[in-house]
């Protein structure tokens, strides 16, 4: 991962610590609070109580409640408020508390956020980030557990970004807090306290023996747009992200199939040469996501792939996916893409 | 900024953000909270216009008085057995919470929401409407569907996602669907019943219906964009729809401060939208019925709209996954000025010789044991466990009324994958 690390000169070096997502995404909104007067957190619940999932927990008693405060229950207001907060100058970095919940804010967003600078030329940006928990395999049914990320990478102007460990989760978070466009950033918080891999009937591991849950205590970007090499192999190529990455490394080891494994981690703008690169050497290619499947951004990643690599593959790209049903409550795990969807996928891509 | 610059005189600004009055361990005193006696407020006629009444936005009707009488022109006059009804039916709505909590604690769901401190709201609601007046609801007015006298077992059977779950285990607990008694499906999205319930409304009025339409939403939920649309719509149209904002005090963590609680009351929020608007004290069983009585003749009447704050407080968590002691002082619940819903009803009913503290203790029992033998046989369907209870391939009935093709791929390709995986879940 070290190749990846841009620590500024002259940044303190603090050394490591274990952290789980959730409070590597605390350290990286108290590191950019401390940095930089603009940045200001809001949302629902996230003051006081320090968030629903505690991402922002101690942040109001040390950064100041002007700027780390609640705010009424209007997704709609909290993203438009957070436009004329970046018009001001500041660097505005919203909860959404659920991204389920993210729907009401789409007009701000997809009309105002993502088009400010476009049609302003420039003199009005809108560098905000906005963070919200997603994905499923919490039991939290069709209203906790929805994977909306394909809705955004529609979005002309807006970058989205969706970490799979925790070092990740608090370098990617800095390199979006400082871009100067609007970014969405999903935390998937079926990943929260453990790499999940999958296999929802045995019990739980948390981030305390994986080497994502290693995590520089300043300051450290991840930046966006370029993709993690999570294991290199040369039979197939598994293009993945978020809670997924954890659930095809361990499809892969059960199968013992040579698969190379690319954690996305920046859906818009997409590390396309990694992608290529990766596929033209293995010839094949698979994409994961828990997301629902029609026009799902798997979609987008396999006419990318069919475009660029078409004369490499050796066999047809298949798509693992969500099915495209709302995310049911008690048959949460007849739905989640888990190791035997992924498994049968598997074999069908390396069969021929 | 330079000292040279042409507003370096000026007073630097400040921004207000709102803090509550008591935090984990403070000491609480709600003498601020203004209560006026029972019996204090008028009451308008139906047909009066509603700016001419638009005070009553910022007051409180309340009809039980401190030596529980019921006073004031809102007393509804209700008879004994009337008066027992609700009570029972509060009693069996905190009956019935305190037994679902304790099977969510207990493994046997994943969620539940109480509705404790708050009972009066829904059943005084339901006593007051007709019974196919069509509600609109939040998560927290199980009490309408008690009331209207949905199964016990059925709504176990929804909390728990078994096989006797018309839902089919689709909902998570509590998001009861019930159209048998005039009750909306209920959303996870806040708010988003508002204007649904408008345009129930509508629909009725242009077919010449005599039903009228009702909704809740919590205090925080008016923030919510589809609170402002309803209300102008329901203008508009005259729309015959009461609102309810169930001012509970508390939004998971935030007060009620966040929603424009400092700076008003919910009940005002009508006057500028030239609906009628009311307050009342949510822990009064008669204030809530004679209120949404009024507000009911007035949508019967062509008179349009009405919003109906309910002054109440939510005296638990906001639900299983949270713990109110991280956010607000321990204190609360048991200083609430306006007390408990069921003790006031109950002293009233004593207090009139219908009532005593033996039937009480003897309902009460009855209706543990009504709800124990309830759930008793709703976990005969089972409970909540990794989805055992629902044939598998229900997974992809309602997205559509007919299955295109690729749902029917998706749905083969989920049957072969159970196949494959060597663990067949039961098709029961
Ligand atoms: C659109 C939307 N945003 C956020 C949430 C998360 N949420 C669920 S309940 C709640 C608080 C609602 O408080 P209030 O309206 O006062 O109702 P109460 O729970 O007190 O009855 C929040 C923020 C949601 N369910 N839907
Ligand atoms: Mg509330």
């Amino acid at each position: 991962m070290s190749d990846v690390i841009e620590t500024e000169a002259g940044a303190a070096d603090t050394g490591t610590t274990r952290m789980n997502m959730i409070q590597a995404i605390n350290s990286a909104l108290d590191v950019m609070m401390a940095r930089d007067p603009n940045v200001i957190v809001m949302g629902e619940d996230v003051g006081y109580f320090g968030g629903v999932f505690r991402a922002t927990a101690g942040l109001q008693k040390k950064h100041g409640k002007t700027r780390v405060f609640d705010t009424p229950i209007t997704e709609c207001g909290i993203i438009g408020v957070a436009v004329g907060m970046g018009a001001y100058g500041l660097r505005p970095v919203p909860e959404i508390q659920f991204a389920d919940y993210i729907y009401p804010a789409l007009d701000q967003l997809v009309s105002e956020a993502a088009r400010l600078r476009y049609r302003s030329a420039g003199e009005f940006i809108a560098p905000m980030t906005i963070r919200s928990p997603y994905g499923g395999g919490i039991f939290g049914g069709q209203t906790h557990s929805q994977s909306p990320e394909g809705i955004f990478t529609h979005v002309s102007g807006v970058k989205t970004v969706i970490p799979a460990t925790p070092y990740d989760a608090k370098g990617l978070l800095i390199a979006a807090i400082e871009d100067n466009d609007p970014t969405i950033f999903f935390e998937p918080k079926r990943i929260y306290n453990g790499p999940f891999n999958g296999h929802w009937d045995r019990p739980a591991e948390n981030w305390s023996k994986h080497p994502g849950g290693e995590v520089p205590e300043g300051y450290y970007k991840v930046p966006l747009g370029k993709a993690n090499v999570v294991r290199a192999g040369e039979a197939l190529t598994i293009l993945c992200y978020g809670t997924m990455v954890h659930v095809c490394l361990k499809v892969v080891e059960e199968a013992g199939v040579d698969a190379e494994i690319l954690d996305l981690r920046t859906l818009v703008p997409l590390d396309i040469e990694a992608i290529e690169e990766s596929v033209k050497k293995t010839g094949r290619c698979m994409i994961v996501h828990e997301a629902t499947r029609t026009s799902g951004f798997g979609a987008e990643l396999s006419a990318l792939v069919q475009e660029r690599c078409f004369y490499h593959l050796e066999a047809p790209i298949e798509r693992v996916t969500g099915f495209d049903t709302p995310y049911p409550h008690s048959l949460e795990w007849a739905y989640f893409p888990g190791p035997v969807r992924i498994g049968q996928a598997l074999k069908k891509i390396m069969k021929d | 900024m330079a000292s040279d610059h042409p507003r370096a005189n000026l007073k630097p600004l400040s921004l207000h953000v709102p803090e509550p009055k008591f935090r984990p361990g403070d000491t609480v005193d709600f003498g601020e909270v203004d209560v006026p006696p029972a019996g204090s407020v008028r009451r308008p006629d139906t047909a009066d216009k509603a700016q001419d009444f638009a005070d009553l936005a910022y007051t409180m009707v309340r009809v039980l008085d401190e030596d529980n009488r019921a006073v004031g022109p809102w007393d509804p006059k209700l008879s004994p057995d009337a008066l027992r009804r609700m009570l029972r039916n509060m009693a069996l709505v905190r009956a019935f919470d305190e037994r679902m909590f304790r099977a969510q604690r207990q493994g046997k769901t994943s969620f539940y929401m109480k509705s404790l401190g708050e009972e009066a709201v829904s059943i005084g609601a339901a006593a007051a409407l007709a019974d196919d007046d069509m509600c609109f609801p939040s998560y927290r007015q199980q009490g309408i569907l008690i009331s209207r006298g949905c199964p016990l077992v059925d709504m176990m059977n929804q909390i728990y996602s078994n096989n006797g779950d018309k839902l089919q285990g689709k909902q998570l607990p509590i998001m009861y669907s019930e159209r048998r008694f005039s009750f909306f499906s209920i959303s996870g999205n806040l708010t988003t019943q508002y204007p649904q319930a408008v345009g129930w409304a509508m629909a009725s009025a242009s077919r010449g219906d005599t039903r009228i339409a009702s909704t809740w939403c919590g205090e925080g939920s008016t923030a919510e964009g589809d609170f402002h649309s309803a209300l102008t719509f329901a203008t508009v149209y005259r729309a015959p729809v009461i609102f309810n904002v169930v001012n509970n005090q508390w939004a998971i963590s935030s007060f009620s401060g966040f929603a424009g609680a400092e700076a008003t009351t919910f009940a005002a929020r009508a006057i500028g939208y030239g609906i009628a608007g009311l307050r009342v004290d949510g822990n009064d069983a008669l204030a809530v019925y004679a209120a949404m009585s009024w507000a009911a003749e007035r949508a019967r009447t062509n008179q349009g709209p009405t919003l109906i704050e309910h002054f109440t407080y939510r005296a638990e968590g906001h639900s299983t996954s949270d713990d109110p002691t991280q956010y607000r002082s321990a204190g609360e619940p048991t200083a609430w000025p306006l007390g408990d819903p069921v003790t006031r009803l109950k002293d009233h009913l004593i207090a009139l010789g219908e009532w005593d503290e033996e039937r009480h203790v003897a309902q009460d029992k009855e209706l543990a044991e009504m709800v124990r033998d309830a759930q008793k046989e709703a976990e005969k369907n089972g409970i909540l466990g990794h989805g055992l209870h629902q044939p598998l391939d229900t997974l992809f009935d309602g997205v559509f009324e007919e299955m295109p093709w690729h749902l029917r791929e998706q749905q083969q390709q989920m049957m072969s994958e159970e196949e494959a995986s060597g663990r067949p879940w039961a098709r029961k």
